[in-house]
């Protein structure tokens, strides 16, 4: 697949925009822990942090396709900005828009599109991972306010952002599996911060344990109708797994132009190591593997464009591209052997950032029951 | 064909599994995180008598067969692949370099220091333009009068900042290239050497890296090591030994691994059951578990080649290269079953994702081991 050329414009602008004012900061990011605050607040600048909402509430009004290469690029200079980035659009803002009516999009919509408040997305639980309907966090009505009470676990921008789509189910309802989802504010009393989790990589991006308890929310911040949680939070995921394959693609990516730029110049044995049949085949698997990955995770963004399903093919995108993801890294770090292994190169940063898209969004294994399901169910003897 | 270890082997397996899971297996995080091992870890290791352990007894060494050395690296490895590699490189890469190739007079010099831990040992071969590429080394090592006058830099020497004595390779014939290759014995203190910072790595974080430079330091004559010249082939040999170390490094953190997965999903519940009940994470561990076992037994039959004083060239890098690889699969594998807990660093498998990935990189990557193997093939 080709891009038009206003979106190959636009990459490049991007691009341009990613290597001098994010890249910078990249390593100092990761070896500090701190979060990038001032890179939000660059995107912010320019507008991305509403890239896909409509300009009428002050977002750039773009596609999938552009918000898909902005996590590219981002993705390659910097992981946790990235990882930061796409909480915030895919998982609350996008949501909010999507799923939130007239009132709740006027007042909540603008001021995230134009990133003065940070989102984020409450669905994980200590007890409910890959088995996310097995939530426990819990709401009863109180008057005019719901109630909420329970944690949940590895948010990103748990601890920074500002307003939380939350699902959770009724405390002792006669339909037990049914979810509902709320926007919450992270100001309200009830609401606390965990522990902030040291992890492997992205470990710039805020990643934190949070609490609810006796938590209210106003009526009015029921997302959608009641019930409705669990089949939200599927189409949430589904069009976040496209902006994760996004990221394992810029990360690959960037990987593999440092492996081939070093292949060039790096000498052994009176050549340069480029020279070597089992180089060179290395480098051939890994373009290979990425133009593959790149047009399963473009395939799904035009699906959801065009509003087709696109659930399993965003499934098999992120699946496909944080599989080669890694592979494509480890392979970079093979080329650069012993300087792969140390912090003065990018690599090693890249390697443990990439691993979290195998995990995040639906482990490798949740994908393949999603896709497994898909092709099942369609299946007819 | 016998698979069995013997009693004695078993004694020095248990001890080292022993001390490793009684007193490294608690510290183990804090030394990832503080990047360095505790001097009571050093202290102890060196009463245990495991800086001397392939060493002669006249020199006050354990003298312990190669089977029984690796038994004891697998060991240390499952709970801090760091510290193992801190102990083969002062054992295999230094020690074992000595005892073969050292003269007597170097030998009862240092060897029962170092046995006793007085004297850590550290390998000096690859340079920044030199990695695979080992004979294209630069450092040079001029004989002027009594003294070898030493000038370049080595890169990524393991305990470069602990050790008190080198094993260093340089060019005495610097036309002949990689023939012109002697080793020495270089005290850390000796003029113009100095040491880089500490490289920050992936993983093996406690562990020692560093670059060493000479700038016209002098070496005795006498600490040349066997004949002059006659260098590359010794490093080669002596990396044949150390990739069954790293062989066992790999082995021993799979296992680890392997170990926290069984744990984990039988604990873990995910739609109201155990995920060890689910068929993919019971294939998961099936493949893992296999794998680890296929290369424990190259990594052992290729100590017992070298145990029975056969050629394990071959095996040798047959061992690392398979037990590497393995282990990266196994230590993948692991954080996926760990879902998002695999990724965090409360969880070992953390640090076993990074450990592992050195197996693939050092004395020798997988690509060198693969040109070692296909020309060991090619030849016969």
């Amino acid at each position: 697949m080709k891009l038009s050329p206003e979106l190959e414009k636009f990459r490049a602008e991007f691009k341009e925009f990613a290597c001098s004012e994010i890249a910078p900061t990249a390593k100092e990011i990761d070896e500090s822990r701190q979060f990038p605050a001032e890179n939000v607040k660059k995107l912010a600048g320019r507008g991305f942090l509403g890239i896909m909402i409509p300009k009428e509430y002050e977002g750039l009004g773009l596609s999938s396709m552009h918000y898909l290469l902005v996590m590219e690029e981002l993705s390659a200079v910097c992981g946790s900005t990235a990882l930061t980035y796409a909480a915030h659009n895919s998982l609350c803002l996008n949501p909010i828009f999507n799923f939130g009516n007239k009132t709740q999009i006027e007042k909540y919509v603008p001021p995230m599109a134009r990133g003065e408040k940070l989102g984020a997305f409450g669905l994980t639980e200590p007890e409910a991972g890959s088995d996310a309907g097995g939530t426990k966090t819990n709401f009863s009505e109180n008057g005019s306010a719901y109630v909420l009470n329970g944690s949940k676990c590895f948010i990103t921008n748990g601890s920074v952002g500002s307003v939380l789509i939350v699902t959770a189910k009724r405390f002792n309802s006669s339909r037990p599996k049914e979810i509902s989802s709320f926007i919450v504010e992270s100001s309200w009393p009830g609401f606390s911060v965990g522990k902030k989790e040291d992890k492997l990589g992205l470990r710039g991006s805020d990643t934190a344990l949070i609490h609810f308890e006796d938590l209210k929310v106003p009526k009015e911040n029921l997302l959608g109708q009641e019930g409705e949680g669990f089949r939200q939070f599927l189409k949430i995921l589904d069009s976040g797994r496209i902006g994760i394959g996004a990221m394992s693609i810029g990360l690959a990516q960037a990987a593999f132009e440092v492996a081939l730029k070093f292949a060039k110049e790096r000498k052994q044995f009176g050549h340069s190591i480029s020279e070597f049949q089992a180089i060179q085949w290395k480098l051939a698997d890994m373009a290979t593997k990425i133009e593959a990955a790149r047009n399963l995770v473009y395939h799904a963004a035009y699906l959801k464009d065009s509003g087709k399903p696109y659930t399993r093919e965003a499934a098999m995108a992120k699946l496909f591209a944080s599989e080669i993801g890694r592979q494509v890294i480890y392979q970079a770090m093979q080329i650069l052997g012993g300087y792969g292994y140390m912090s003065a190169y990018p690599l090693e940063r890249m390697y443990r950032d990439q691993k979290l898209c195998e995990i995040g969004e639906g482990t490798s294994e949740i994908l393949r029951i999603v896709i497994a399901r898909q092709l099942l169910r369609n299946f007819s003897i | 064909m016998n698979f069995e270890l013997t009693e004695d082997q078993k004694t020095v397996q248990e001890a080292a599994r022993e001390f490793a899971q009684k007193r490294v297996t608690p510290l183990a995080r804090e030394m990832d995180e503080k990047e360095e091992v505790p001097q009571e870890i050093l202290q102890e290791l060196a009463e245990l008598g495991y800086f001397g352990i392939r060493v002669p007894e006249k020199y006050g060494g354990l003298d312990l067969d190669m089977l029984s050395y690796t038994l004891m690296l697998e060991e240390l490895a499952k709970v801090s692949a760091g510290l193992m590699i801190v102990v083969s490189a002062h054992n295999t890469l230094f020690c074992e370099g000595l005892v073969q190739f050292g003269s007597e007079q170097l030998k009862q010099k240092y060897l029962p220091r170092m046995a006793k831990g007085e004297l850590i040992g550290a390998y000096c071969l690859t340079e920044p333009g030199s990695g695979t590429d080992a004979g294209g080394m630069a450092t040079t090592a001029l004989l002027r009068g009594e003294e070898y006058i030493f000038n370049g830099t080595k890169s990524f020497v393991t305990n470069g900042g602990i050790a008190d004595i080198f094993l260093v390779f340089a060019l005495t014939k610097p036309e002949l290239k990689s023939k012109g290759i002697s080793g020495f014995v270089v005290e850390a203190k000796s003029p113009g050497l100095s040491l880089g910072a500490a490289e920050k790595k992936l993983g093996i974080k406690c562990s020692d890296t560093r670059e060493i430079s000479f700038s016209d330091t002098p070496v005795p004559k006498e600490n040349l090591i066997g004949e002059e010249n006659h260098g590359f082939k010794m490093a080669l040999t002596i990396l044949n030994h150390g990739r069954i170390g790293v062989g066992a490094q790999a082995l021993g953190i799979a296992e680890a691994a392997l170990e926290e997965s069984i744990r984990y999903s039988l604990q873990r519940k995910q739609f109201g059951q155990p995920i060890a009940n689910f068929q993919a994470i019971q294939f998961k561990l099936a493949d893992m578990a296999m794998r680890i076992e296929a290369a424990r037994w190259l990594v052992y039959q290729a100590a017992h080649l070298q145990a029975s004083g056969k050629p394990f060239t071959k095996e040798s890098s047959m061992a690392k290269l398979f037990a590497s690889e393995m282990c990266n699969y196994v230590a993948n594998e692991a954080v996926q079953i760990h879902g998002g807990y695999g990724y965090m660093k409360e969880y070992p498998v953390e640090r076993y994702f990074r450990d592992a990935r050195i197996t693939e990189i050092y004395e020798g990557t997988s690509e060198a081991q693969r040109i070692v193997i296909s020309r060991e093939l090619l030849r016969d």
